[in-house]
């Protein structure tokens, strides 16, 4: 299958967004973003994680509305933003990744959702089908308009969602991210179908960070990069290395860098893990992290980084898998045995996950070795826990005015430090850090690396997990990328150079594999 | 509206949330006394005071444990029920001849054992809290009717019978018993490491898991509590009604333990709360109930008037959660 040739450049658009900024209190979501789509075209959009595409297809839908001076043009009208009704009137339909059918109403049911034809105030359940049915034809689905959602496979909702916008008379799909919990088999049905909507001229925007995806299906390839436009490439211009380059393109002189990069392979080694996998979204994997290394673990959002570090500390179950440290096997069956042998996790998400915001900084710091410094009976040791609660502040710089402060009063840099506080309490050996500068401002930041730097050098092995390219490469001395739920390699600083991004970039989106199995263009 | 602004209105609605929760419902109890003692004069004497104490000397004992399992999030739906099969048992017990005291402790066994099953299948079994307590709301029901041959059980020379009726130096030792366990259930709930747990399991479960704690023993815990000391309540009852009957002891008396724990401001979702508040709440439905009826409110009246205070306290609570962040 090729791709329907590009539309012609007479064609007028179908939808043009120009200078469209979007600011949430002082940061730039999006600055100055243009984006032009034409009919029948697969238009991609590419971009790092937070670079601002989800934003813009925000705006577009009208889930957020865009600061004045921008505007958007469908089909050689403006839009007004801000209105969710409107954009669907125009012909504007997102599919999300999350899907967001009924699994408990049919199919008909749910593509007519909240747009029924009723007769004489009620909805007429026949016409539903009736209209429903050509729809579904028109996609070359087999499963009948009278079908529960909730019976269809992943893939079969997916062609629901897409019958939904067509069911509304969608000229314009957004499809973010559509492949992701998809099986080979139906992401070639999707791929079909994404093709005869191309030929019925209908425009599609196409979210992706898989490199094979862009090159089979994209007409043009718009890239982002930290909510700026970076530029557009025609099919024939695409190359995984101009791609790369455009996504991460970026002034890193701005970023904290550590001193030294040393490579410590070879040394002794802190933590292995063998083979490690769920069955569902980590499979085997493994690595080693050696004394007084930071290693990063890169990739995009949901290649699988977070459910790894949650296996490593048996925040969930394995169903393959060792974790040796200091040599000796791990037993991990829950974080309480991940915490007493050593290994310590904070978590990305910290206020759902990590800390209890409405009790106190004490109470956060001591909670993991209130039970060791119990007293007899299992009484608190009152003066244990005002004085490790002393020494969190003191040592971490933690801003609050007591002890006695709950944690919900912080601020996101000063809450990270309370949780960091009450993780080196109980003297870990092995510490993962998911997200750690997440939501902080910069100067908590720049604690939070130094910090870090400190840690490995006492040797305590560190593991960070980020989504900021620029934060693995000025932490860590060493990069495992993840892509899809496996290590697809890992990038090594040099004693006098960091981690190189774009060769991280390019292990996360799978462009280095990709390249050799591309044709000559 | 600039940052600055917005940081002090923040800071004043904290203040004024700190000052809500510090407080609590006190206010509200102290302007009830004042207020029935103006309309019907002869609230605020020792002997009515005596009264109101014994009346909610029961309550106050359920709504501990209700406290306990409120603040890991969950709810006890079937202490009633329980406090009746242990009311049933404390009096059979009570019969046998030399060893009739053995019913204080049979009614313990009995609560102990209805709450530590509740806390079996929550904990271990992950069933939500309202479905399985609903269940043996009905089953521990039943249980206690045919503990009796579903009859009423006597035991006109109840050997325990001065804890429902006698006092020690004046004050009644129903009063002394429910006193004693807001004592002891503040010094779990603040003083022991278990407490802290039970604060953290109700504020963030997922994150006390990920912290370590023990999660389901917590859980355990607080169901067998509040079973412990709905037996406890039955060994009270019955000693002041030298009497007990499956059927119809401790009818609804689950929602008057739940009502008197959101009146002490403790958060339904849990994490948030104080034994001192639910004293407090279930003193403001004893008074209420009391004064209504010096003052010569009807039954029907009582009944609308109590359940509108309820609610009122509830939206209070709604109030107070919205001024911090929550997740």
């Amino acid at each position: 299958m090729t791709p329907v040739d590009a539309p012609a450049s007479t064609a007028a658009p179908v939808l043009e967004m120009r200078n469209i900024s979007k600011t949430f209190g002082a940061i730039n979501a999006l600055r100055n973003v243009s984006f032009t789509v034409y009919p029948g075209e697969l238009h991609a959009l590419m971009g790092e994680n937070g670079a601002g595409k989800s934003t813009l297809m925000k705006v577009l839908s009208g889930a957020y509305t865009a600061d004045p001076g921008g505007e958007i043009i469908v089909g050689g009208e403006p839009m007004p933003t801000g209105n969710p009704k409107l954009a669907r009137a125009k012909g504007i339909a997102v599919i999300y990744q999350e899907l967001s059918l009924s699994p408990n109403l049919t199919v008909a049911q749910n593509i007519f959702l909240g747009n029924e034809p009723s007769r004489y105030g009620l909805v007429d359940r026949r016409a539903m089908v009736k209209a429903a049915a050509p729809i579904l034809e028109r996609l070359g689905v087999h499963f009948s308009p009278t079908t529960q959602v909730g019976m269809l496979s992943l893939g079969e909702r997916q062609l629901v969602e897409i019958a939904r916008a067509l069911g509304a008379d969608a000229r314009i799909i957004v499809m973010d991210e559509p492949t992701t919990s998809l099986t080979t088999r139906e992401t070639e049905k999707l791929f079909e179908v994404i093709y005869n909507l191309k030929k019925e001229g209908i425009a599609i925007i196409y979210i992706s960070h898989r490199m094979e995806e862009i090159y089979r299906l994209a007409d043009r390839c718009s890239v982002l990069r930290d909510g700026a436009y970076v530029g557009t490439l025609e099919r024939k211009e695409l190359s995984a290395a101009r791609l790369v380059s455009m996504m991460v393109g970026r002034d890193l002189s701005s970023f904290y860098r550590k001193e030294h990069y040393t490579p410590k392979q070879g040394g002794e080694v802190i933590l292995s893990v063998r083979n490690l996998g769920d069955g569902k979204r980590v499979h085997d994997c493994s690595f080693d992290v050696y004394r007084g290394e930071v290693l990063g673990i890169a990739g995009l959002v949901g290649s699988g980084r977070t459910e790894l570090a949650r296996l490593i500390y048996g925040a969930d179950r394995r169903t393959s898998g060792t974790i040796t440290l200091n040599g000796r096997e791990l037993s991990i069956n829950s974080p309480r045995e991940a915490l007493d042998q050593g290994v310590a996790y904070l978590t990305e998400d910290r206020k759902v996950l990590g800390l209890f915001l409405d009790m106190s900084i004490a109470e956060n710091v001591n909670i993991s070795v209130l039970e060791k410094d119990a007293r007899t009976g299992g009484l608190i040791d009152f003066k244990a826990v005002a004085r490790r609660a002393a020494k969190a502040i003191e040592t971490l710089s933690i801003r609050a005015q007591s002890a006695s402060m709950t944690a919900g009063a912080l601020s996101g840099g000063n809450q990270q430090k309370v949780l960091l506080a009450r993780l080196l309490e109980t003297k870990p050996k092995v510490i993962i850090l998911d997200e750690p500068t997440r939501g902080v401002d910069v100067g908590a930041k720049s604690e939070i690396y130094r910090l870090i730097d400190e840690l490995a050098r006492s040797g305590i092995a560190i593991i960070i997990i980020s989504s900021e390219l620029p934060e693995i490469v000025g932490v860590a001395d060493r990069t495992l990328v993840m892509r899809e739920g496996r290590i697809a390699g890992e990038v090594t600083a040099s004693a006098k150079e960091p981690i190189d991004q774009e060769a991280v970039m390019a292990l996360s989106t799978g462009a280095t594999t990709v390249q050799q199995h591309m044709p000559a263009a | 509206m600039t940052d600055a602004v917005a940081q002090t209105q923040r800071d004043r609605q904290l203040r004024l949330r700190v000052l809500i929760t510090a407080l609590g419902m006190l206010p509200v109890l102290v302007l009830l006394v004042l207020g029935f003692e103006l309309l019907s004069g002869r609230f605020l004497t020792f002997n009515n005071l005596s009264i109101v104490m014994q009346q909610a000397a029961i309550n106050i004992v359920l709504a501990a444990g209700m406290t306990f399992v409120i603040l890991t999030g969950g709810i006890d739906l079937s202490v009633g029920s329980i406090l009746a099969a242990s009311a049933m048992i404390a009096v059979i017990v009570s019969l046998i001849p030399d060893w009739g005291m053995l019913g204080i402790l049979a009614a313990l066994a009995m609560g102990l054992a209805c709450g530590f099953a509740n806390g079996a299948l929550i904990a271990y079994l992950k069933l939500p809290p309202f479905i399985v307590t609903l269940g043996s709301l009905t089953a521990v029901r039943g249980l206690a009717r045919l503990l009796g041959d579903d009859t009423t059980v006597f035991n006109p020379s109840l050997p325990f019978a001065f804890i429902g009726n006698g006092t020690l130096f004046g004050v009644p030792w129903l009063a002394i018993i429910s006193i004693s366990v807001v004592l002891v259930s503040w010094f779990i709930l603040r003083r022991t490491v278990l407490g802290t747990w039970i604060y953290a399991v109700g504020g963030n479960m997922e994150a006390a898991r990920l912290t370590g704690i023990k999660v389901p023993l917590v859980l355990l815990f607080v169901y067998s509590m509040s079973g412990l000391l709905s037996g406890l309540g039955g060994a009270m009852s019955a000693a002041r009604l030298f009497a007990a009957n499956g059927l119809q002891l401790g009818q609804a008396y689950e929602l008057d333990a739940i009502a008197a724990v959101i009146l002490g401001g403790t958060s339904f979702v849990g994490g948030v709360g104080s034994i001192w508040g639910t004293l407090i709440g279930a003193l403001i439905i004893a008074v209420l109930s009391n004064g209504l009826i010096l003052v010569g409110v009807s039954d029907i009246w009582q009944y609308i008037i109590k359940g509108l205070v309820i609610i009122a306290a509830v939206a209070l609570d709604r109030y107070r959660l919205q001024g911090v962040s929550r997740t």
